[in-house]
This record gives structure tokens, C-alpha cells and sequence, in this order.
């Protein structure tokens, strides 16, 4: 953070911060300062690449089922696909992942079946009950609100001397919030195992980040909570994957929590129940394209020669196909019966609810 | 055995599921070194150390989320809030997450969190200290809410609500903290939840209560059987879910019904009581329902408190009135 000189008399400043800004790739591919050592693993860097154009294909079937009546509102990644994607590939199997609602991307590279992702945006808590790892938190819809969960998870961490990590996801909005930032102020009390990732998309439905706050940046929020925050070009997966490397690496050893803002722009609209050309020009949206995350991977792994036009189309192929498969899975899956909305109300259905469960089923009026 | 007060009790309980469990944490402000404004986790830290009995930053937000995500840990967190009327920030993730964590994700992360709370008025404490909204929290589904009336059902409730697999709000009667005395035997036995306790039988007309109105209650059933009227007095004690058997089939036995709580009355949980009455002991009825509590004011402070609160006399002339009418 710029310090910002007060007609100060000579008074002496005790204390003074910075936040660094992260970007390998520019958006043409070409690189901008010294990868780090995981990029020169081609299969790696094609998992990204390949993780991040089956998020932007299943979106887009998504959108495509809400439109024609078989899913319900959906939160499309477009343009962020890089953040949630090169966060989760930093994380191990047993840390544990905090989403907010439009980081498919994570929940995907962690395991959870596109089919069960269709299933929570249909309507059906099952999709909750995932085959992701199995203390991962599902989606968020209270924006920000998963963030104490995350500081309580990582004390768990620490109290137990677990080597875990906790990854609490969440956008610009969120920042505004007293539950990020109580969840912050306490993490850096205890130096707790956690990362926090805000996905600065530049607005939180129809507000721009200028009307969100008066900061520089989102990442020197961390410094008011006693941690490092930083800026990183969210739109290039390699500095996104590198960021959450190192974050992660110092919370699990010990270091306590980072701050993660992840700059880069939303190129759909906020929901499908949404039309974001009311508050923002297409022109803005269109100068946005140019720094789009996929295009600029490809361009850098093509130059590279790590990735040709023969796996770019079998790719769009594989995707298709897998998209397609879980879209017959997500419409084969037969609604839940409507008493088993008592199922896991408690770990035992009190008995003065039996009554009400017995007439859903169908058993006899209450 | 000697005789304990009911904060006492809390402090037993607490001790006794931190000992009997490593996973139960203590968390709020204030709680450590200090044990709490009452005193409920008094020698809690020292004993147990400044991990599991942890002063939390001042954010009762804060603290109800912390207990969700240490919950879908495994851990037993038992939060404190200061005051009922410190409890509301924490509405949003009693609501959005620790009520329905287990719903959401059809039983793969599960809530068993406590969450203590004085409650009620009577102590000529400041502004905002005097809260008795117990209604907001039964009215959530996924989540229980419990409050004693004696030391005894203090620690065993206490103990049951710790061990209890969902998320309980865990109401303290304030005003009888150090008011109620009785023996309590510290042998790790909870009591049930979700379970009345008749603490006087009698057939002539039933009186429902709960917390530190008890002692009202109580006094009234007394100045009743010197008339002649016996008075049924239940303890409701887990208000969310409530024994409905209990109250109905002591309504079936009596006729009359009486609900005494010091929350305002309009969509107070006596409307709970009153409307299941109505619904399935309407033909046992002898007498209109009665439902005495605090009245539709904000909670007076200290000089007005005590004409906000159900007395004796007015507990008394509801009963007489219900067994006049037939």
C-alpha cells in the first residue's frame, strides 16, 4: 500500500506496508517475468488448461439447460475461470475448501461430479452430498458468511496439529462484509492455517468495485488483520496457481493466513436471472475479452509447443462428451420423495415431527 | 452434596464435558482468565488450557460462525454470548448455516455446536441486557433451544445439549443465575431433551412455563393450592422441538390451561402452546387458554422492568379466572 504522507510535523511513522501485484502471463501468452518451477511441467500446465475449458463448456451447457427450463438459476465462471482452477490445484486432498457459489471451477478439480453440480443448481440438496473430499463446505450463498467457518475450521487445524489448510473462496462483495473480516481479524489473531481468496471481478451483481470500497486494493484488507495480502492477476492461471502455492505452503507450515486478491473480470452475467448490459456498457465488456484466462494459456502452450491444434480439438470433444454424459446423468436423477425433506433435519427426527413426515409421505393427515 | 447455584451448575457441567471429551471447546469473550461476566467458565482455562477455553476477539458474529466450522470439524464447540441482546448478530449463521448445514448437505457435515446466552430480564442490568426472544430461535427448524430452571436441569440439560449431534441455543435464566440453589450431583448424567418436566401435578389447571418465570409460576401453584386449586406446573425446557404429549395430556387431565412466559406476548411462544391447544385439546377445554407474559413494549430498563415481568398475582388471577369460567 502507498503510505500516505500526513502533514505530519516530523512525527515518526511506526508502522509502513506494501502489497504486491502477481503476473506471469501477459494476455497475448507472452511471459512477463521468470515462470515459476511447476511451469515447466507440461502436464501440469495442460491439466489447467484442460480443467478450465471443461468449466467454460459446462457453463455453457448450464446456461443452456436453465434456458430451456431443466436447470434453475446458474452462476457462470466466464472470464474467472482461472482463479477457482488454479486454487484448488494448489490444494491437497485433505485441506479443506470453503466455496462461494460461482467457484464450479474448484469444486470440479476436487473431485465433485459435474452431474452433482447440476443437481444443486436444479434444486436438489443431494448435489451437496458430493463425491468431493468429504469435509469440503458446498457452495455458499450468503455472500461472505462461510468465511467464519473457514477461521473455525483451521482452528480445528491447530488445535488438533493437523498439517491442513483451510481455503475460504469468496468475491469483492464479500469484502464489504463484517463476517470476512472478523473471520480475518481472528485467523491472524491465532495465526491460523487458512487462505483467504477474494475474486475481484470488478462487480458484485450490479455494483462496481468503486462503490464497494475506498482501497487501493482488496488485498491490503489483510494488513488490517495482521497478514500478508496479495494482488494477483486472476486471469493468469500460472500466477493464480503459483499464489495459492505459496499461500498455502506458509499456512501449513505454520506461518498463519494469506490473503489472496484475485483480479480479473467478469465477462457473463452475475446469475442466469440476471442482465448485466442495465449497468455496464458491452463495450466494456468486449475491451474485457483481450485478457480472457484460456486464450491466453493456449497462446502461451502453443508457442511452447505443448499443446497443438489436434489435442485442442480432441479436448473440445472430451468435453463435450462429458458434459453431456452428466446432463443425462443430472435429468435421469429422480426428484428426493417429499418427506425425506425430514431426513436430515436432525440427526434423529424428533418425534412431534413424525406426524408432518407421515403426511408428506402420503401415511395419514397430521 | 451441597447445594450449588444454577451458574454453578453451568461452570460443573462445562468442566465435566471438557473433561469427559477433548473435542468440547469453550469460546466467547471474556470466558478465559476472567470466566465469563458471570462467571459461567470460571477456572475453565486454567484447567483446561487457553486452546480449548479461548477469548475470542469482541464479534459475537464471529463467534457463532466459528462454532459452525469447528462443528463440521468434529469438535463440540460450547460459544458464549454475553447477553441475549448481543445474540443477534449471530441470527444469519444460526439461520443460513448452523441449522441446516446437516439439510444441505444430507448428513455429510453435521452442527453438534452450543451456543449459551443469559436470558431475561430482572437484574437491573443496562440496555440490550434484559432480552427474552426465545420465540425467533424456536421458530428455526434444525435447531433446538433449551432452557432450565434449576441448577439440577442446568448441568444435565447442559450436558445433553453438549453431546446432542445438532446445533442448540442454550438460554440461561439471568435472573436466577445465582437465585436458585439445589443439589446437584456431579456424575456426568444428562437429562433428556426435547422432554417437559411436570414439577407439580395437580388436576385442576395446568401451568406452562419456562426458565426463571418458574419461580413465579411456582409461587402462584403454591398460592393456588391455598384456595384449593391444584395446579399442574410444566417445565418446558426444550422450547424448540417442544413436548407436545405433555402439555396435551396434562390439558386433557385439567381443562385449563395457563402459559406464562416474560416475552412480549404477540407471536411469543405461549401462541405456539395456545394454537396446538386449540388444534387438538379443543373439546378438554373448560376455559378459554390464558397466556400471561411480559406485555408488546420494548423491554423497560431497570426502574419499569419489573411491571414488564408476569407476577405472582397476575399468574394467580389468570388461574382463578380460568377456573371460575366453568
Amino acid at each position: 500500500m502507498a503510505s500516505k504522507k500526513m502533514a505530519d510535523g516530523g512525527l515518526p511513522v511506526v508502522a509502513r506496508f506494501e502489497v504486491r501485484h502477481r503476473n506471469y502471463l501477459a494476455p497475448d501468452g507472452s511471459i512477463k517475468r521468470p515462470l515459476p518451477a511447476f511451469a515447466s511441467d507440461a502436464g501440469l500446465l495442460t491439466a489447467l488448461y484442460r480443467a478450465m475449458m471443461l468449466l467454460r463448456n459446462f457453463d455453457r451447457k448450464a446456461v443452456a439447460l436453465q434456458r430451456t427450463g431443466r436447470l434453475g438459476t446458474y452462476a457462470v465462471s466466464l472470464g474467472q475461470e482461472a482463479v477457482s482452477v488454479g486454487v484448488a490445484s494448489a490444494m491437497r486432498e485433505d485441506d479443506v475448501l470453503l466455496p462461494s457459489y460461482r467457484d464450479n471451477g474448484a469444486l470440479i478439480w476436487r473431485g465433485v461430479k459435474l452431474e452433482e453440480i447440476l443437481l444443486f443448481w436444479g434444486g436438489d440438496e443431494r448435489g451437496n452430498h458430493f463425491s468431493g473430499p468429504v469435509q469440503d463446505f458446498p457452495f455458499c450463498v450468503p455472500v461472505g458468511s462461510q468465511a467464519p467457518h473457514a477461521a473455525g475450521v483451521a482452528y480445528a487445524f491447530k488445535l488438533r496439529k493437523q498439517p491442513r489448510v483451510a481455503i475460504c473462496m469468496f468475491g469483492d462483495g464479500a469484502t464489504s462484509k463484517g463476517d470476512v473480516y472478523e473471520a480475518m481479524n481472528f485467523a491472524g489473531v491465532h495465526k491460523l492455517p487458512v487462505v483467504f481468496v477474494a475474486t475481484n471481478n470488478q462487480w458484485a451483481i450490479s455494483v462496481p468495485l468503486r462503490l464497494q470500497t475506498g482501497c487501493e486494493t482488496l488485498a491490503q484488507k489483510a494488513i488490517a488483520a495482521g497478514f500478508i495480502g496479495e494482488q494477483v492477476d486472476g486471469s493468469d492461471v500460472v500466477a493464480m496457481r503459483a499464489a495459492a502455492e505459496d499461500a498455502i505452503a506458509a499456512a501449513r507450515d505454520g506461518k498463519g493466513p494469506r490473503f489472496i486478491e484475485a483480479v480479473t473480470y467478469r465477462l457473463g452475467d452475475h446469475t442466469t436471472s440476471d442482465d448485466a448490459l442495465r449497468y455496464r456498457s458491452a463495450d466494456e465488456v468486449q475491451a474485457r475479452w483481450k485478457e480472457e484466462p484460456l486464450t491466453r494459456l493456449r497462446s502461451y502452450l502453443v508457442g511452447q509447443k505443448m499443446w497443438s491444434k489436434a489435442e485442442e480439438e480432441q479436448l473440445a470433444a472430451e468435453c463435450h462428451e462429458r458434459v453431456e454424459a452428466a446432463v443425462e446423468r443430472y435429468l435421469a436423477t429422480e426428484p428426493r420423495r417429499p418427506e425425506s425433506m425430514f431426513d436430515h433435519l436432525y440427526a434423529d427426527l424428533p418425534g412431534v415431527y413424525a406426524a408432518q413426515r407421515r403426511e408428506l409421505a402420503g401415511e395419514g393427515d397430521v | 452434596m451441597s447445594e450449588i447455584t444454577l451458574v454453578e451448575a453451568v461452570n460443573l457441567a462445562l468442566a465435566r464435558a471438557m473433561e469427559d471429551d477433548p473435542d468440547v471447546v469453550v469460546l466467547g469473550e471474556d470466558v478465559g482468565i476472567n470466566g465469563g461476566v458471570f462467571r459461567a467458565t470460571v477456572g475453565l482455562q486454567t484447567r483446561f488450557g487457553a486452546e480449548r477455553v479461548l477469548d475470542t476477539p469482541l464479534a459475537e458474529l464471529l463467534i457463532s460462525g466459528l462454532c459452525v466450522g469447528m462443528a463440521a470439524q468434529g469438535l463440540k464447540p460450547v460459544g458464549e454470548i454475553q447477553f441475549m441482546g448481543f445474540l443477534y448478530p449471530c441470527i444469519d449463521q444460526l439461520v443460513n448455516h448452523a441449522s441446516r448445514i446437516r439439510n444441505r448437505t444430507q448428513g455429510r457435515l453435521t452442527c453438534p455446536m452450543v451456543l449459551r446466552t443469559p436470558h431475561g430480564a430482572g437484574i437491573r442490568a443496562p440496555e440490550h441486557h434484559s432480552e427474552s426472544t426465545e420465540a425467533m430461535l424456536a421458530h428455526i427448524p434444525g435447531l433446538r433451544v433449551v432452557i432450565p430452571s434449576s441448577p439440577e436441569r442446568a448441568y444435565g440439560l447442559l450436558l445433553a445439549a453438549i453431546r446432542d449431534p445438532d446445533p442448540v441455543v442454550f438460554l440461561e435464566p439471568t435472573r436466577i443465575y445465582r437465585a436458585a440453589k439445589g443439589e446437584v450431583e456431579d456424575n456426568g448424567e444428562a437429562l433428556p431433551l426435547d422432554v417437559a418436566f411436570v414439577l407439580r401435578e395437580g388436576r385442576d389447571v395446568t401451568l406452562i412455563s419456562w426458565g426463571a418465570m418458574l419461580k413465579e409460576t411456582m409461587a402462584a401453584a403454591d398460592a393456588l393450592a391455598a384456595d384449593g386449586i391444584a395446579a399442574e406446573v410444566i417445565d418446558l425446557a426444550t422450547l424448540k422441538p417442544y413436548d407436545e404429549a405433555t402439555v396435551l395430556g396434562s390439558v386433557a387431565k385439567t381443562g385449563r390451561c395457563i402459559i406464562v412466559h416474560e416475552a412480549t406476548r404477540t407471536g411469543g411462544f405461549g401462541a405456539e402452546i395456545a394454537a396446538l391447544i386449540a388444534e387438538r385439546a379443543l373439546t378438554s377445554l373448560l376455559a378459554p387458554v390464558t397466556r400471561v407474559t411480559g406485555y408488546d413494549a420494548v423491554i423497560p430498563m431497570a426502574r419499569l422492568e419489573q411491571h414488564m415481568m408476569p407476577s405472582v398475582d397476575r399468574i394467580v388471577k389468570a388461574a382463578r379466572q380460568a377456573c371460575q369460567f366453568s
